[in-house]
């Protein structure tokens, strides 16, 4: 019998939740960690009893957990991450140039084929590879020696990594989103990559053509319909029709076109998602109702979804790894926020419900669905 | 023998309990000991100290004898106090929100 298992990472620990199909009735374990940071966890697509996580502190730094029995037990894997070469520097947030120094892994990405391989999007922003299953880490160099890595610069949050799509179609190619650099492709496996954020507008920006310093917030692709993607921006929903290469935006008649996650509906690809934020400065849902809203046209036109949601003084954030998909029949929607609910859907998003009300803030939510 | 005592998420991390007794081979100074602890315990790589620059973590302190050691070089001999393991080598998370 099929069941979901949903990963969440919080500023305290991580949270494993599963349930039947039905999605009704959830166990909960954890946390796991208990008092690090997770800023994200996600299992492997070729065996969903591999997962890793990125555990960090103030205090004690970076960890990489790995588990072997679908998050159970726990084993720490290596977590040496030195940047390839001379690091160089990047641009701070006065404009002067700032060497690169690791902070922390912001994302995991298992390869699709091979669960030794994961991806780590870091901070300040660079790509790692490891193919021993966590133990030895190196850098995907050629996307900081891209050329533009002196202008890219960190946003709020940091110079993140935080984005990694991989192309079950073809997998010499992959994206990355870096904040605030932009979108970038490779089409040979890592050696080289180009920025892919043309059409991009962003404020203080003057330049429509600016090749890199958008502050994207995260993408997303349905794996049937790699050339589409879909963008939450720090201001502005956009997409793209050829990998990348074009953008225009599909905001259309959302309340608030600032917000964090995006995803894409498991059988839907022109299904998509999104939480609108209010604004840059207040970083909680319009008017205290947090609402998902829904296009089933690929963006432009919009529908609120708030059944089961609150629809009053509410001032959650919901932050850019904190909704995903499961791929049962009927598909199910998970976002966690930063006041610790996790809220979940059985029916694409029609109603909603709690799974857990009061876990510590929730940095990201990812979702297995197992048979 | 040296006694260390590491932080509660260190103890948890290490699978260890409140202190942890290791051999030192040589002088016993910060690096000596740190060295020990991490090839016993190398999931600690890294925890403590930066890997590649061997600088302690910011918010890291080392304190033994009722004295702050944290600035002192690491190559500098500890107390004998701490060499003959008669009082140990304390690894403090520093007092910061969170």
């Amino acid at each position: 019998m099929s069941k979901a298992r949903v990963l969440v990472g919080t500023r305290k620990g991580a949270f494993v939740l599963t349930s039947d199909a039905k999605r009704e009735r959830w166990d909960i374990s954890g946390p796991h960690f208990a008092g690090w940071e997770i800023y994200h966890l996600k299992g492997s697509p070729a065996d969903p009893n591999r997962l890793y996580a990125s555990q960090c502190s103030g205090w004690f730094g970076q960890l990489i957990q790995r588990s072997r029995d679908g998050g159970q037990t726990w084993e720490p894997v290596g977590n040496q991450f030195v940047y390839d070469g001379v690091p160089g520097t990047h641009q701070w947030y006065d404009g002067t140039q700032h060497p690169w120094k690791f902070a922390r892994v912001w994302h995991l990405e298992p390869s699709l084929t091979d669960p030794d391989t994961v991806y780590a999007g870091v901070e300040d922003a660079a790509l790692f590879r490891s193919i021993d299953g966590g133990q030895t880490w190196q850098e995907i160099s050629g996307l900081r020696g891209h050329g533009s890595g002196p202008s890219w610069q960190p946003g709020a949050g940091g110079m993140c990594l935080h984005t990694i799509v991989l192309d079950r179609s073809n997998p010499e190619r992959m994206f990355t989103a870096i904040s605030a650099a932009g979108v970038f492709r490779t089409d040979d496996a890592g050696k080289t990559w180009r920025p892919m954020n043309r059409g991009l507008q962003s404020q203080g920006i003057p330049d429509p053509n600016a090749e890199v310093g958008h502050c994207v917030h995260r993408i997303a692709m349905h794996p049937s319909r790699p050339s589409v993607l879909f963008m939450q921006k720090h201001w502005d929903v956009m997409r793209s029709d050829d990998a990348g290469e074009s953008w225009r935006e599909v905001s259309g008649n959302l309340p608030s076109d600032f917000g964090f996650p995006i995803d894409v509906h498991a059988h839907e690809p022109n299904t998509i998602y999104v939480i609108p934020i209010k604004s840059d400065s207040e970083h909680y849902p319009p008017d205290g109702k947090l609402r998902v809203y829904r296009s089933r046209t690929g963006g432009n036109e919009w529908e609120a979804l708030t059944k089961g949601l609150p629809q009053r003084d509410c001032y959650v954030n919901v932050l850019r790894d904190a909704m995903a998909v499961d791929a049962l029949d009927s598909c199910g929607v998970y976002f966690g926020t930063t006041g610790g609910q996790v809220y979940g859907s059985a029916d694409a998003g029609d109603s909603w419900a709690p799974i857990v009300r009061d876990l510590p803030a929730v940095l990201s939510v990812e979702v297995q669905t197992l048979s | 023998m040296i006694r260390v005592v590491l932080p509660a998420h260190l103890r948890k991390l290490a699978g260890v309990d409140a202190e942890v007794g290791l051999d030192v081979e040589g002088l016993v100074t910060q690096r000596s000991v740190l060295d020990a602890l991490e090839t016993r315990y190398p999931m600690l790589r890294g925890t403590i100290r930066d890997q590649i620059t061997q600088e302690r973590r910011a918010f890291v302190r080392f304190f033994a004898c009722a004295r702050d050691l944290s600035h002192e070089h690491p190559d500098d001999p500890l107390p004998d106090a701490v060499a003959t393991a008669a009082e140990p080598f304390l690894v403090i998370g520093a007092m910061a929100g969170g």
